[in-house]
């Protein structure tokens, strides 16, 4: 049985003092739904271990349509990609109940 | 005696096990939980010493120290622009952190204070709460003006209903309510196991606070000059106003340590999101790694010798 439709899933990994601004963001942005949770990791603004709060990190998980997807993507962008540590990426998943998302 | 309080020691332990890169630490968990039972315990001796005072009483204090919120990073801001060569936002966001307070300098200058039967004035921890808010405002202010991308409604959000000012202030108000004969049944935990749990936490600060030590490295002498001598100016200036207040000798000690101790809690949260250009590590680091320790296990003491000094003119 196969009704899987094609949608966009966007991950966007930064810094857990955003969380909340994030999920504003989306509301407004159109996106029906998240997934947040803690992370850990290296990149170039060095290691962010969670060892303390200012240096916790957080993995964003938004599945939604493609027109969604690139208005979150360049709201991001715009707004926060100059002075926080963030990076986006977008794949194409497949997902079983369409109107969930 | 001073330096042989065990919770100093405890935090001395920490610290040490943190810069010799041992792989000690407390579960995020636990010590996220000693913070909810410290805030509390405050919260709750506050509260029910609160009941015994009159309101009209407070109103002097109050404005006093909320306008000593605002004047400290004033005063902060052009050193470390002018002096530090710091970039605005980066003076602003430090300025801010040291106007506001640490909680767990508070915490350990009431145990040091009740360990030498000394008494200080009911509504220190009210005052904890008070200071919290202004620095942050003015930290915003100095870094940006009065900007219409700051999000205001969010912010003040995130600084009135943040975790240490509702735990205070929760505390405060059951304490009130309950009064000292309702609390009984829960004082073993808050009150009789203070002291341990406050050695705890400060472990777990000396291991934060080492893991610090090594940025500090890269931003220099300055910083940590600034980390010692800040916080001095700073409890001059609580100290005068709580003589100038008609305070005790244990309170006008305390609103020293208050005014000289810095966030590292509140006020990091509320730069990072406000003023997103500032440097996050140099005020954290200056903050946590020079400056909390200096009051730990030096300015503490120190302030109370302050205080009686004061008292003796």
């Amino acid at each position: 049985m196969s009704t899987a439709t094609t949608r966009k899933l966007v991950t966007i990994i930064t810094e857990s003092a955003l969380e909340h601004n994030l999920v504003d963001d989306f509301g407004r942005l159109g996106a029906r739904g998240y997934t947040i949770t803690n992370a850990r990791g290296k990149g170039h603004r060095g290691v962010r271990d969670a060892d303390w709060s200012t240096s916790s990190n957080i993995r964003v998980e938004v599945i939604c349509g493609e027109q969604v997807a690139e208005t979150i993507v360049a709201y991001l962008q715009k707004h926060y990609y100059k002075d926080y540590a963030m990076i986006i990426f977008m794949t194409d998943v497949e997902v079983m109940r369409s109107k969930k998302f | 005696m001073t330096s042989l309080d065990p919770i100093v020691l405890f935090f001395i332990f920490g610290l040490t096990a943190g810069i010799l890169r041992s792989e000690l630490r407390l579960p995020p968990a636990i010590y996220e939980g000693l913070t909810v039972l410290l805030l509390i315990s405050i919260g709750l001796k506050g509260g029910i010493e609160l009941a015994k005072q009159p309101f009209a009483e407070l109103v002097g204090p109050i404005f006093t120290v909320m306008l000593m919120g605002f004047l400290l990073p004033l005063v902060a801001y052009p050193v470390l622009l002018y002096v530090g060569r710091f970039k605005r936002p980066d003076a602003a966001s430090i300025a801010a952190h040291y106007g506001s307070v640490s909680v767990g300098t508070f915490a350990v200058a009431v145990a040091y204070l009740s360990s030498q039967d000394i008494n200080y004035e009911s509504y220190m921890s009210l005052m904890v709460v008070i200071l919290e808010v202004p620095a942050i405002l003015v930290g915003i202010i100095l870094a940006r003006g009065i900007s219409r991308e700051t999000r205001w409604g969010r912010l003040s959000h995130e600084i009135l209903l943040g975790k240490g000012v509702v735990l205070l202030v929760g505390g405060m108000l059951i304490g009130w309510v309950a009064g000292p004969e309702g609390v009984e049944p829960i004082a073993p935990l808050f009150f009789d196991l203070f002291k341990a749990i406050l050695a705890l936490f400060l472990l777990e600060m000396g291991l934060i606070a080492a893991s610090q030590v090594s940025s500090l490295r890269r931003y220099g002498l300055f910083l940590v000059g600034f980390g010692i001598l800040f916080p001095l100016f700073s409890a001059v200036v609580g100290g005068w106003l709580g003589l100038m207040l008609g305070m005790s000798t244990g309170g006008t000690m305390m609103l020293a340590t208050l005014a000289a101790s810095g966030s590292y809690i509140a006020v990091p949260a509320a730069m990072r999101l406000t003023v997103p250009e500032a440097n996050p590590t140099l005020s954290i680091s200056v903050s946590l790694g020079v400056t909390f320790p200096f009051n730990i296990v030096v300015g503490i003491p120190l302030y109370l010798q302050f205080a009686n000094w004061l008292h003796s003119l």
